[in-house]
Order: structure tokens, then sequence, then C-alpha cells
């Protein structure tokens, strides 16, 4: 069964027709010419596919793309200031010459190799950051209560392990998310979270 | 034979060329290439479910009739490859006879419109089989154990020199361990795939062959025909291109491979594998239209080579003050029936101590099991985990700090050969590491202690890689005009960093700034280049930059026409016949085992290496910790677990066979000594891509021994081998 879809992708308005089976993740690589996001195992194993929904982290290859009808979605592509107007997700250090902040950290510090799971980690990062402004515990968050969460080092492994990296460069995605970690909290209000919760 | 050239840009840390490329995912990987005028189909492979047999009959009816469905290709109707017996590989020998081998063998694929279509219907293509009986388990008493000609890439199987039974007979201290190590798999990120277009007749392939090309010379109308193009992942667009055309019957010419960025390799792209060229017989039998296929990530694990699951007897003697007299490294694993592949386990034993008794062996299986290949480090991952182990029980045997027990077994020549080392280094490697880490003199088990619930310890072990040159490798130098110049060869990145250090070592070899030159790498197009394998890839192509910049300059001078070109290849190094070339390193671990659990944290890892003049430390940081974090993967996660009844790798995926995430590492540091090997080549440098993995596995199990007093001589070091 074919159905048509319109969303946005990385701030820009898409309509397609496509086989009901179709993921979001094929939907973006085969039918919108967007490959940012990648492909490392299509069963959410891997965090490769990773892309912010209406701001969250999501992992494309789980998504069907007739689920997705209306909703914004941005890629690495498309986090840029330059490149991307989407209304989900703004760079907070503001203008930064086209790339996001997490994307400069990763450069500064040599957060890849391969590149292939880069989109990923970046995509995942940003949407990470959200999580935790908003309070969002983690495996290894201690005080379950306290909805200011620190992210020391354990926090960001444990809320990065979603996205595998085969190079081994997780010491230096470390190095950048530390870097890029935004200064002061937005400390949003629970109202403000997406009604879907976590 | 390096000269005193002055050097900008090589040894500073410039940023990857195509970062900006990677971190917005814009850089193309092979599967997102577009190829051909329309839109593409898309190919899903039909695997065996057996491990050996032969398939009766297929039954593709359904799958020919759903809508969608363009062809399935089965032995009948696939079209026979030529020249087989030239590529001397079974494993390329695809949809060729109903013969099965493995499980998870092509039996038949699907071309359909869509990747939804060719799924569902490659799962409706029914097979029956006739059965025979199998064997995939790797035992050290079978009675079909070979001897191979010779070991990856062409060592002898067997060395021995000495006296090693009576050495070992009559020592004071001796070690005789066995030591296993699984069946691992690569696991790059980016699955294998690859695109393939064969143009149509009288299509729009007439071209002409392109500036630079090393193609042979084009027919007599000076135009080449190109019939085939392949996006391929993988580490050496020529050596697939090599490959794969005698089997299609072209000319060199007449195909070509394209591959600018490559999701990691790790040695499973080192070589074409089957679904190259599966992709291929897909397109030529669309011809116009592109085909496209990828590998599910389970379908890699039984068709993008593996490491080879090894039992390895070491025994060790030395005399009462550790001076080792004897070292025998005796090695069984296993290989395929349809193509061998025998590691290089036991062979760098050979050279790493100074006993003057040794002896090697290697013994295959040959087993119905998927095609084992290369992976990070062959023959060394797994052969330096067992010595270094081994090295650290001889330690405990002898009382000695496992540090003073290298330093006293540090050979001046290398012992295989009887050269002079080229540089080695070793012990300063160890004693710059033991400093910088904290180490606390002792042997084995001094450095215990206990925190709360965790017991804490301290491993050591060596590192070392050879120095390989590839020969065959040219490059071609263009001045562009206005001091920009264009470098071309057919090299690969595939996370290496290539883009960028070619670049910087082009910059030098034309004396002028890295903004200057623009380097192409990834396709056939391009001068020919040998294969990103074997730490070879920087040792080869940037001495052939280096000498095809000198020969522009003696040609054109300093100021060159816009336009002027220049050829040249790799220069042959008398100096390598001269010197045993080998890099070093020393690798430390820091672990806490939890008393309860058993759960090892791998909490501070350090290496210290020397590899000659690193070219980038940004990238070559990278990698050193790159391979120190997949060693400790090897060290406490992998284990492809193959299923005896039914030859099925039974944890085929991401979430059952682990590999390394975040959270599993810690502090991974890497540095190394400020040197240039003038033995080398004409820039000083030795590979460092696979060097890292080597000794990390063995410096966290020397570790986890040091906090509990358990050997863990079984990889992995999984929490159930450390709960008593």
């Amino acid at each position: 069964m074919n159905v048509r879809i319109t969303l946005r992708v990385d701030g820009e308005e898409r309509s397609t027709t496509v086989d009901s089976r179709t993921t979001l993740l094929d939907a973006l690589r085969e039918h919108l010419s967007v490959t940012s996001p990648k492909k490392g195992c299509d069963h959410g194993q891997c965090g490769a596919c990773t892309v912010l929904i209406d701001g969250r982290r999501m992992l494309s290859c789980l998504k069907l793309l007739v689920g997705c009808d209306g909703s914004d979605v941005v890629t690495a592509n498309g986090l840029g200031a330059a490149s991307g107007k989407s209304e989900a997700v703004r760079d907070p250090a503001g203008e930064l010459g086209g790339l996001h902040a997490v994307q400069r950290a990763f450069l500064d510090h040599d957060g890849f190799q391969c590149g292939y799971c880069t989109p990923g980690q970046i995509c995942s990062a940003v949407g990470m950051f959200e999580e935790a402004a908003a309070g969002q515990p983690s495996h290894v968050t201690t005080d379950l209560a306290d909805e200011r969460i620190v992210l020391d080092d354990a926090e960001l492994r444990e809320r990065m392990s979603g996205n595998l990296c085969r190079c081994g460069a997780y010491v230096n995605i470390l190095a950048a998310l530390r870097a890029a970690q935004p200064r002061s909290p937005a400390g949003r209000a629970p109202s403000e979270l997406p009604e879907d919760g976590a | 034979m390096t000269t005193g050239a002055r050097s900008r840009a090589v040894g500073t840390p410039v940023a990857r060329v195509e970062g900006h490329a990677k971190v917005t995912g814009t850089a193309r990987y092979a599967y997102e290439q577009p190829a051909g005028a329309g839109p593409p189909l898309y190919a899903h492979p039909v695997l065996s479910t057996v491990p050996h047999g032969r398939v009766r009959a297929l039954e593709t009816m359904a799958a020919r009739t759903l809508d969608g469905v363009v062809t399935v290709l089965t032995p009948d109707n696939a079209g026979q490859l030529d020249d087989l017996r030239g590529a001397q590989d079974g494993e390329l020998a695809v949809l060729q006879s109903n013969e099965v081998a493995f499980r998870g063998q092509f039996i038949a694929v699907v071309v359909a419109e869509s990747p939804e279509a060719a799924q569902q219907a490659a799962g409706l293509v029914e097979a029956d089989y006739d059965e025979l009986p199998h064997h995939t388990e790797l035992r050290g008493d079978s009675g079909d154990l070979y001897t191979p000609e010779r070991v990856n890439p062409a060592f002898a199987p067997d060395t021995v020199e000495g006296d090693v039974d009576g050495a070992l007979d009559s020592a004071e201290h001796m070690v005789d361990v066995t030591y296993l190590t699984p069946m691992e798999h690569n696991n790059p990120m980016e699955p294998h795939a690859a695109v393939a277009l064969w143009e149509a007749e009288g299509g729009p392939a007439d071209r002409p062959i392109p500036a630079g090309s090393d193609a042979e010379r084009p027919s007599s109308d000076g135009v080449a025909t190109v019939r085939l193009t392949l996006y391929a992942s993988t580490q050496g667009a020529h050596t697939v291109r090599s490959t794969l055309a005698p089997l299609f019957g072209l000319r060199k010419e007449e195909m070509r491979v394209v591959s600018p960025h490559v999701g990691g390799g790790f040695g499973s792209k080192g070589m074409p594998h089957a679904h190259d060229v599966l992709a291929v017989l897909c397109a030529r039998a669309v011809p116009g239209r592109a085909v496209k296929l990828a590998l599910t990530r389970q379908q890699t694990f039984s068709l993008a080579g593996h490491r080879t699951p090894t039992l390895q007897r070491l025994r060790l003697a030395a005399d009462s003050t550790g001076r080792m007299a004897a070292v025998a490294h005796e090695v069984t694993e296993h290989t395929s029936t349809v193509k061998e592949f025998a590691e290089q386990t036991a062979c760098g034993t050979r050279m790493m101590y100074a006993a003057p008794n040794r002896r090697t062996a290697h013994r295959l299986a040959a087993l119905n099991v998927p095609v084992p290949s290369w992976m990070r480090a062959p023959g060394e991952a797994p052969g330096i985990f067992a010595l270094e182990t081994a090295m650290d029980e001889l330690a405990s045997a002898c009382e000695l700090d496992p540090i003073e027990l290298r330093l006293r077994n540090d050979p001046p020549l290398d012992p295989e050969s009887g050269k002079p080392w080229s540089g080695r280094r070793l012990v300063e490697c160890l004693r710059q590491g033991a400093r910088r880490f904290g180490w606390q003199e002792g042997p084995p088990g001094s450095r215990r202690r206990r925190e709360g619930d965790q017991l804490v310890g301290m491993g050591v072990a060596a590192s070392t890689y050879p120095c390989y040159t590839s020969p065959g490798s040219r490059a071609l130098v263009r001045h562009d005009g206005t001091e920009h110049y264009t470098v071309r060869i057919g090299a690969a990145d595939i996370g290496t960093g290539t883009w960028t250090t070619l670049t910087q070592i082009a910059a030098d070899a034309l004396d002028r700034p890295v903004e200057a030159v623009t380097v192409e790498i990834g396709d056939t197009d391009l001068p020919h280049a040998t294969v990103a394998g074997g730490s070879s890839g920087m040792a080869s192509w940037g001495p052939t930059i280096v000498a095809t910049a000198r020969r522009f300059r003696t040609e054109h001078g300093q100021q060159p026409a816009a336009g002027a070109v220049m050829t040249g290849e790799l220069p042959d190094n008398p100096d390598a016949e001269q010197f045993a070339l080998h890099s070093f390193g020393a690798q430390f671990a820091e672990v806490r085992v939890d008393v309860d659990t058993g759960e090892v944290r791998v909490t501070r890892m350090l290496g210290v290496f020397s590899a000659g003049r690193i070219i980038n430390p940004r990238t070559a940081r990278s990698q050193f910790i790159g391979g120190m974090t997949m060693g400790l993967s090897m060290a406490l996660h992998e284990h492809g677990v193959l299923d005896h009844r039914t030859g099925h790798v039974v944890n085929h995926d991401l979430a059952s066979y682990h590999i390394a995430a975040h959270a599993d590492i810690a502090d991974v540091e890497a540095e190394w000594l400020e040197e240039t090997d003038p033995h080398a080549n004409t820039m000083g440098s030795r590979g460092i891509g696979e060097i890292g993995i080597v000794g990390a596995p063995a410096a966290v199990v020397n570790a986890v021994y040091d906090a509990t007093g358990i050997r863990g001589r079984s990889l992995p070091l999984t929490p159930d081998k450390l709960v008593r």
C-alpha cells in the first residue's frame, strides 16, 4: 500500500509517496536524497541513523514514515545555523558559520575517523543535551529526583552509549561533548517538554 | 634514506580536510552515490540456511511474481564468471554452482524496484537442500589439521631454530599454557555495500580516458568504453578492479571503481568480497540501470570476513635470572573450504624476544565456516595477545617485574633474520610508559589493592607490527596555475586520515602550503595505488607522492606552466633488505574488577609507540587510541558464537555481538617517541593503523591477573570467567 506523507526535513517541507512499510531512514535516504543519517544496522542497535524529530533524538530506522506525517525532522546536515531553520532545534551558541556547536567541537577534537557514525553521534548529542537540560535522569544519575543534571563524564558516556563508533573515537567524542556542553543549562520548565515525555 | 628537506606541514596537527563533510553527513559513502540515469534498483540476497550440502531446488515463483520484482538470479540464470581460475578465489565464485560450503552463503538474489519489495521477495524464495555432514568446530586434536603452504601474506608456516625441546626440559622456569581467542568480526559501522552500473549496449559510456589515469592504452580510436562502474566500500579501489574485471571478461580500463569515503574497514574491505561480485551480476542482468546492494548487519557476519578462532600453545623457558632460553608458539586455527586464509598468528613471536631456541607452527582446519580474512592486525592481534600474556606468566614464575623481564630479553638484532633493527625502541617505550602511567615495580599480582567491592590492578604488554611497503603505487602531480597543485593517487581513506596526511606530504614535497594542494583519492580513474592494508598505506603512497613531486620539480622547475604534469612511482628502498623494519609499543592498563559481579572496568589505558615519524599528530593519536579501544573490546567483549549444530553465528548483530560502547571506555591515551626512521622510506615514517590493537588485550588481561590472581587464557574475559 502506498501512502503520501508530508513532513519537514532540515527546515524544508517535503512530500513523498511511499510503500507503507518504508522506514523514516529509508524514506530520507532513498526517496528524499537526504543521506546524512546513516544505516549501520537497521535494527536500532548502533545509532548511526539518529535524527531529531520535533527536537528529540530518535532512531530513524525504527520509525515508519507513516508515523511521521507532519513531523519536523532535523539531520546533522540541518543543524547548522546557516543551513537549517528548524524551529525545534536551535544552535545554543548562536552563529557558528553554518555549523552547530557540537559539530564544531567534533572537528576541534577529532571526534571521528571514518565519519559514518558521526551524523548520528552529533544529532544524538544535541538531543542528549536537551534531555539533560529538561532534567531527565540516566542510568548513572545518582539522585533521580534532582532535575538539575550535572553532565559529568560518566553521564556523558552513558547517555551517548546508544551510538556505537567502531573506529574507537569515544575519548575524542567525550572531549567534544565536554567542550560543546551548553554553558548554563536551559533549565526549561517541565511544561515546556514535548507532550509524550521520555 | 630520508633527506633533510624542510618540513612545514608534516608533523603538524592539520584538521581533516573532509571534516566538514563528515560532521554534516554530506560525505558520500558507496550506497549514497547517485548512479545511472533513472531510479536505481535494489538487490536483496538469499542466504543458505544449512552449513554444507547442495541446493536441490529453489522455488522462486512467489518472489518473481511479487509486485516490483524485476528478476531473481540463481545459479541457473546468473551467468558465468570468467577466469575464476585466474582469481584463485572460491569466495568470489558467486552463484556459479549449487554447492553450499557454509551457512550464510549466497544462493540467490532478488532485484526489485524498492528495497521493501526486494527484501520481501527474498523471504519468499524457498530452498530445498541435500544436506551433507558438516564440521564447524575447531579442535586441537582433530585428525584433519594440515600445514598451509604459507601464512598471510607469504610467510613460512613453520620455523625452528636450535634445540627447543632440550631447552624446555632443562629450564629453571617454564610456562606451558594454551590460550584461546574466539571468532571475531570486523563490524565497520558502514556495512559492506556496492552500487553497480552495467552500461547498456550503445549507452552513453564512451568517454575519453581522464587525465592522470594509468589505465592501459585505450582502444585504437583513443576512447575507452567503461562498461561497468562500481561504487564500492573498499580499502583499495584498484584492487577491486583488478580482481573483478577479469571475472566479468572486462579489460581493466572497461571498469571503474569509485570509493571516496569508506565507513571503516579494519581489513574487511581490504579485498573484494562476494557481495561485490553479486552486485555486478545483478547489474549485468539489468544493463543501463544501477543496482544497489547493501549487506544487512547480520549478513556481514558470514560474508565480509572475520578473524579465525585460535588455539595457541605457548611454551617459554627461562634461566634463574629470567633470560629466555626457548620460545615455542604453536597455533591451530580455521579456514573455509572454498578459500584458504591462514592467519600468521605466531609470526610476531619469531622476532620479539632473544630466546636462542625458537619454534613456531601453524595448523589449519578447513571447516564449513564463512571465509576468514583480514581483521585489524591479522596475526599480531591474537598472537601477541598470547605471547604477551605468557610473558606475564613467565614474569610470575621468575618473580620478576614484567617490564624487567622484557628488558632482559630485548634482542640487539632481529632474531629471525639476524639483521639490525631499523629502530627497536621497545625498552624506551616501556620505560616512558611506566613513568607516565605510574607503574609500580614488582611481579604480577604485587600491584593488587582492594577498594570497597573492587579489586584494582595494573598490567603491561609489549606491542609490535611490521613496517610493510607495497610496491606498485603511482601518482600524478599537476600544476593547475596560480601556484595551486592537484595530486592524484587512487588511495583510500577508511577513517585513517589519508585525505589530510597525503595533502600534508604533497604540500611539503612541493614546498607549498597545504591550502595550495588538492589531493584526489578513491577512484580507479586516478593512478594506481595499493591497498590500505597491513598499515602500508601511508608508507607506500607517501613516498610515491614525494618521488613524483621531485620529478615534477626536476622537469618543470619552481615556476611551472599551468597544466604542467608529471607522473611517478614508488621508488625502491634498498634499506628494506638491510634492516628489520618493525614498529614497537608498550601498552599499560589499569582495571577495576567487581568482586561480586566479575565485571571488569578498564579505568586507564596508555600506549607509548615507536612508529617512526608521525605525519599528523591529530589523526595519528586517533588511530592509536582507536586501535587500543578495539583491543579493549577484544579483551573483554567480542565473541562470535558459532552454533556447531547449525553452523550459524548466532549472535550476528550489534546487540549480541558487543563491541565497546562509549560507557565501556574511560581514559585511553596514546603518545609516541619523537623520531624518524631513516630506513623505512623517504618520510621516515612507519604505518600506524594496526599497532594500537596489538598488545592491548594482553595489557588488560594481565591487569586483571594483577587485580584478581585469575589468569585470563580464553578471550573475551567476561564476568563468568572471574566469579569464583
